[in-house]
This record gives C-alpha cells, sequence and structure tokens, in this order.
C-alpha cells in the first residue's frame, strides 16, 4: 500500500555525539526512559518483546508507555509499534490498528543525525485519530513549559 | 517564573474547529481504493469514472460511491464536460489533514530536543 502525506511524520535533529552515546540513550531502557518521560527501571528493550512503563510526564501519570519492540540493530536502528493516545485505561487497544515508529541514526561532521519517523496514521480508526490530536495539541502547552523550565535552570 | 508563552497562536497548534473539520478527511483516505483514486487524480487532473477505473479490477458503480464519498469529504469535486462527469481533487481538505500531523510531529520535535539534552551533557 502506498504511503500517503497524512500516514507518516519524519522529524530529524543532530546532535553533537556520537554514535555510540546516541544510541545507548535511544537503547538503554532506563536512559531512555529519562528523557523521554517514562519510568522503566530495570526494564529492556529487546526485539519481539512488549516493554511497559509509567509515564512521568506532569499531568500524564496515569498513562502507561507500552511498546512492541520490532527492531533493534545496535548504533543504527530501534523501531516499535504502539498504540497513539492510548488514554483511556479502560479500553483495549490490543485489537486497533498500531502506528510504527522507527529511530535511524547516521554519522554526520560532528556528530550523529538522528531522525524518527512515525507511520500508519491513516489505519487508525477515526475516534482514535481524534484523540491523538486532542492529546497533542492539548499537551504542547506543559512541555513547552516544561522544556523551557528545563533550559532556564542553570 | 516568566510569562506563558502563547504556543497556540505562535506555532499555529490545531484548533478544536480544525480537530472536527479533519476527521472526515482522514475517513476518507482510510480505504486502499479512496487513496489509489486520490493518487491518480492528483497525477491526472480532470478524469471521467471511465478514466478511473481503465486498467483496474474495480467497477463504475465501486469507484462512484468512493467517489461520493471523497466529495463528501470535500476532497474531490466534478466538473460537467458535455454529458460527462470529470472529477476532479481539491487540495485545500488535504492541507488541513496535514496541519493534524503537525502536531503530533511537534511532540517528535519535542521529544528529539529532550534526547539533544540528555546526550550533549
Amino acid at each position: 500500500m502506498m504511503t500517503t502525506s497524512t500516514d507518516r511524520i519524519e522529524r530529524s535533529i543532530v546532535l553533537k555525539a556520537p554514535r555510540s552515546r546516541v544510541w545507548r540513550a535511544l537503547s538503554n531502557a532506563e536512559e531512555f526512559g529519562n528523557w523521554f518521560g517514562v519510568a522503566l527501571k530495570g526494564a529492556t528493550f529487546t526485539a519481539g518483546k512488549r516493554t511497559q512503563g509509567r509515564v512521568t510526564y506532569p499531568g500524564y501519570e496515569h498513562l502507561t508507555f507500552d511498546v512492541l519492540i520490532e527492531r533493534v540493530e545496535p548504533e543504527r536502528l530501534l523501531s516499535w509499534r504502539w498504540h497513539p493516545a492510548a488514554v483511556d485505561a479502560s479500553v483495549d487497544y490490543s485489537k486497533e490498528p498500531s502506528t510504527e515508529v522507527v529511530f535511524e541514526l547516521k554519522d554526520v561532521n560532528g556528530g550523529t543525525l538522528v531522525t524518527v519517523a512515525e507511520s500508519g496514521f491513516d489505519k487508525l480508526p477515526e475516534s482514535r485519530r481524534l484523540d491523538a490530536f486532542r492529546m497533542n495539541s492539548g499537551g504542547w502547552d506543559i512541555q513547552m513549559q516544561n522544556i523551557e523550565r528545563h533550559v532556564a535552570t542553570p | 517564573m516568566s510569562p506563558r508563552p502563547d504556543v497556540s497562536a505562535r506555532s499555529g497548534a490545531l484548533k478544536k474547529s480544525a480537530v472536527r473539520s479533519a476527521a472526515p478527511i482522514f475517513a476518507a483516505l482510510g480505504d486502499e481504493t479512496r487513496l489509489r483514486i486520490i493518487a491518480v487524480l492528483c497525477a491526472g487532473g480532470a478524469l471521467s469514472i471511465t478514466q478511473l477505473t481503465t486498467g483496474t479490477h474495480i467497477t463504475r458503480q465501486a469507484v462512484t460511491k468512493h467517489l461520493h464519498v471523497l466529495a463528501r469529504a470535500g476532497m474531490v469535486h466534478h466538473v460537467k464536460a458535455g454529458r460527462e462527469r470529470l472529477w476532479q481533487f481539491e487540495p485545500a481538505p488535504l492541507t488541513e489533514a496535514r496541519r493534524s500531523l503537525d502536531v503530533i510531529g511537534r511532540q517528535w520535535d519535542y521529544a528529539l530536543r529532550k534526547l539533544k539534552m540528555a546526550v550533549e551533557e
């Protein structure tokens, strides 16, 4: 099936750190949880295995980060599938289509290029898309406050 | 603490009304045949149902049904050319849908900046 412009999001950033360092921050579940905002102490990312943890984001602590790790290719690629905006604890999302998140690392001058792509939005049920957009647009203000506080700390 | 910036105004974050109007677009796109029709119309300008079904296994009735779903979402419209109807792609609603994805994209931007702070310490 073809990929439409509404099916996929891609973002990238250059980090001034060697690929091995970035890989550790991504693939070590506990370290990943520290910057992503999930409690993953003692957890691991293993291909074919599920990893779960409590979201530590202020205002979102009732949510669970729940991913099925698909590919772990050291210093190159990490991918998982998840259910975006799975915000209602009483709903079983396991039967619904999931989106795929792929992190890829590449060497660039002076650091590492990280690209993250999330795809599969076109297959989500309409109601779920609405949840995803509501949650994301509502959460953005809080996130911006967090990051401003973080960078303002000497 | 500094006053909270009006992020929604600055970044053009998705408004509730835009979310509501984008929903039928995603529903309309949630079908392989309709995605193909949109792709063909994007590339081919104004086409008749005969042209749209040529070389496919899709019946005229099925294409007509799909075109009406897309038309209700405002993604295609038809013009009369003699006795025929020609169908055209309407790009504006898809732009709205893209804006919805931009909101999720910004969340990833945020996550990547957190990663940057973590590894550049």
